[in-house]
C-alpha cells in the first residue's frame, strides 16, 4: 500500500465510523422520544397493531393485484399515446398543423388539470352517458383518466428530449439522404428516449401510486379496501400494511431503473 | 473542357442581415480535388452547406450533371445521396456501432444490405477490428474514418469535408489525412474546407483562397502558395505559413 492508498484508505474508514454513529444518534432519537409523546400509546394501538396487520395483510395483498393490473394495462397506452402527442407537438408539416394544434391543447388541458379531477370527472361523467355493460365500468373509465393525464406528462418529458438532440444529428442524418421521419425514427428518437428515461422511470412510479386514487370512482383495490378495513376494524393499521405494500414495490422498481441506466451507460463507454 | 461535375453560379447565402457568401462561380471537373483555404469565418463551411443543399441558397444555382439542384422544391434526399459530406464534429450517431452507423441510410434510403461493402471499407481504412464498437469508445481520429466511411457507404459521386482534422489532436490528423489521399488515388471528386495547408499544397488539383464571402483567388496549388497575385491572399498565407 502507497502512501496515497494509505491516506484514502484512513479516510474511508474515518468517514464510515462518522456516518455510523450520526445514523444511530438519529435513530436512538427517534425510538426513545417519538413514545415520550402523550399521544403515542394511542397512535400504536391505532396504526401499528400487529394483529389487525396480520389479519387485513392477504386481503390486501390481493386488491393490490387490481393496483398492479390497472398499471399493467395504463402503461403500454401511456407510452404510445405520449410518444403520438410528443410527435404530433413537434410537427413541422403544414398540413399536420391540426395535429400540432390537437397536440398544445392535450397537453396544456391534462396538465393543468389534478390528477383525481380528471378521475372524477371521466370515470363518473363518461359511465352517466348510459352505456351498456361493460363499458360503464370504473375500471376502464378511471383507467383511461389515468392513461389521458400520464401520457400528457410523457409527452412532455418526451418532446424535451427529442429538443435535447443537437442539431448536428440531425443535419448528419439528413445529409446521408435520410428521410425526415427516419431521421427521427431511427436518430433522434432512440436519443431522446434513452436520455429521458431516468425522468419516465420516475412517472411510472408516480403512476403506481396514482392508480390509488380509483379508489374514489368505484374499483375495491388496495386504498378503498384499506378503507374498508378501516371502519370496520375502527383501526388504521390497514392505511400502514397499504403504505408497506406500495413501498415493497415501487423502491425496488426504483432501484432497478437506475440499475438498468448505469449497465446502460457503463456498455457504451 | 468536359461539362463540369459541379458548378456553381452566383451563389449567394446571408444569415438575416449577415452575408457570407456573396457571389460564388465555381466549377468542379469529375475526379477533381479543390481545397477550399481561408480564414475562420470567409465563408468555406457555408459554400459546403450549400452544395449539398444543408443550407437554402438565397440566390444563384448550384448545378450537379447540369441538373439545377438549388431550384426550390426539389427533392433534396435524392441530391445529398450523391454528395457525401463529413463533418468537423464527426457527428457520429452514439446510440450505434461504427457498422450500424454505416449501414443504417444504405438499407433506409437504397434499400439494400450494404454489410460486405461496408465491411470492406472498415477493412480498407485499417477499421476492421473497431467496427462494433460505439462512438465513444473510438479515438477522435477513428471516428473521423468512420464518418468518412458512413459517407461513401452511399457511393456518393462527390464528397465534402468540412475541416474534418479540426477537432483531432495533431498526432491523429495523420491518420485522417490517410484516408483522404486513399480516395484521392481512387479518383473522388472532392471539395476540402481546410486550415492544412501542407496537405492542400501536396494534393489539391486547384486551391481557391476565400476571403469576406468570395473566391478571391484560384489556380494550382504551386501558383498558390509560391506566387499568389491577389495581396489579400499573399497577407493570408504569410499569416499561416508562418
Amino acid at each position: 500500500m502507497n502512501r496515497r492508498q494509505a491516506y484514502e484508505a484512513a479516510e474511508r474508514r474515518r468517514a464510515l465510523i462518522v456516518a455510523a454513529l450520526s445514523t444511530g444518534l438519529v435513530v436512538a432519537a427517534v425510538v426513545l422520544l417519538v413514545p415520550l409523546a402523550p399521544g403515542w400509546p394511542a397512535v400504536r394501538a391505532s396504526f401499528f397493531d400487529g394483529a389487525v396487520f396480520v389479519q387485513t395483510f392477504p386481503t390486501l395483498l390481493k386488491a393490490f393485484l387490481i393496483d398492479v393490473m390497472i398499471f399493467a394495462w395504463s402503461v403500454p397506452l401511456i407510452c404510445v399515446l405520449g410518444l403520438a402527442v410528443a410527435l404530433a407537438r413537434g410537427a413541422r408539416a403544414p398540413a399536420l398543423f391540426p395535429l400540432r394544434i390537437f397536440g398544445a391543447v392535450y397537453v396544456d388541458i391534462f396538465r393543468g388539470v389534478p390528477v383525481v379531477l380528471t378521475i372524477y370527472l371521466i370515470g363518473f361523467g363518461v359511465p352517466g352517458l348510459g352505456l351498456p355493460r361493460p363499458w360503464n365500468s370504473p375500471y376502464i373509465w378511471g383507467t383511461v383518466a389515468l392513461v389521458l393525464t400520464y401520457s400528457a406528462y410523457i409527452a412532455e418529458v418526451l418532446r424535451s428530449g427529442i429538443e435535447s438532440i443537437h442539431a448536428s444529428q440531425r443535419n448528419a442524418a439528413i445529409c446521408l439522404g435520410l428521410s425526415e421521419r427516419d431521421t427521427m425514427r431511427y436518430v433522434i428518437l432512440p436519443q431522446a428516449v434513452r436520455r429521458v428515461l431516468p425522468a419516465n422511470m420516475n412517472m411510472l412510479v408516480a403512476l403506481q401510486k396514482d392508480v390509488a386514487l380509483l379508489s374514489f370512482i368505484g374499483p375495491v383495490e388496495i386504498l378503498r379496501q384499506a378503507g374498508i378495513y378501516k371502519s370496520l376494524l375502527a383501526n388504521f393499521t390497514p392505511y400502514v400494511v397499504a403504505a408497506v405494500i406500495f413501498l415493497a414495490i415501487t423502491v425496488p422498481a426504483t432501484r432497478y431503473a437506475d440499475h438498468l441506466l448505469n449497465k446502460d451507460r457503463d456498455a457504451r463507454s | 473542357m468536359p461539362d463540369p461535375k459541379l458548378s456553381l453560379r452566383g451563389v449567394q447565402k446571408s444569415f438575416g442581415d449577415n452575408a457570407v457568401l456573396r457571389g460564388i462561380d465555381l466549377d468542379v471537373a469529375a475526379g477533381e480535388m479543390v481545397c477550399l483555404i481561408g480564414a475562420s469565418g470567409s465563408g468555406k463551411s457555408t459554400l459546403l452547406r450549400c452544395i449539398n443543399q444543408l443550407e437554402p441558397i438565397d440566390d444563384g444555382a448550384v448545378w450537379l450533371d447540369r441538373i439545377d439542384i438549388s431550384e426550390p422544391g426539389r427533392d433534396l434526399s435524392s441530391v445529398r445521396r450523391r454528395i457525401g459530406i463529413v463533418f468537423q464534429s464527426y457527428n457520429l450517431f452514439p446510440h450505434m456501432s461504427a457498422l450500424e452507423n454505416v449501414l443504417l441510410a444504405p438499407r433506409r434510403v437504397l434499400q439494400r444490405d450494404s454489410t460486405a461493402e461496408a465491411e470492406a471499407l472498415f477493412a480498407r481504412f485499417g477499421l476492421a477490428e473497431h467496427m462494433r464498437k460505439y462512438p465513444d469508445q473510438l479515438s477522435g481520429g477513428q471516428q473521423q474514418r468512420v464518418a468518412v466511411i458512413r459517407a461513401l457507404a452511399m457511393q456518393p459521386e462527390i464528397m465534402l469535408f468540412d475541416e474534418i482534422t479540426a477537432a483531432l489532436d495533431p498526432e491523429l490528423v495523420g491518420e485522417v489525412l490517410q484516408v483522404l489521399r486513399q480516395l484521392r488515388t481512387e479518383g473522388m471528386t472532392m471539395i476540402l474546407a481546410t486550415h492544412e495547408m501542407g496537405f492542400a499544397r501536396e494534393l489539391a488539383d486547384r486551391v481557391c483562397f476565400m476571403d469576406g464571402g468570395v473566391i478571391v483567388e484560384q489556380g494550382p496549388p504551386e501558383q498558390i502558395f509560391s506566387a499568389p497575385q491577389v495581396a489579400r491572399t499573399q497577407a493570408f498565407l504569410r499569416s499561416v505559413l508562418r
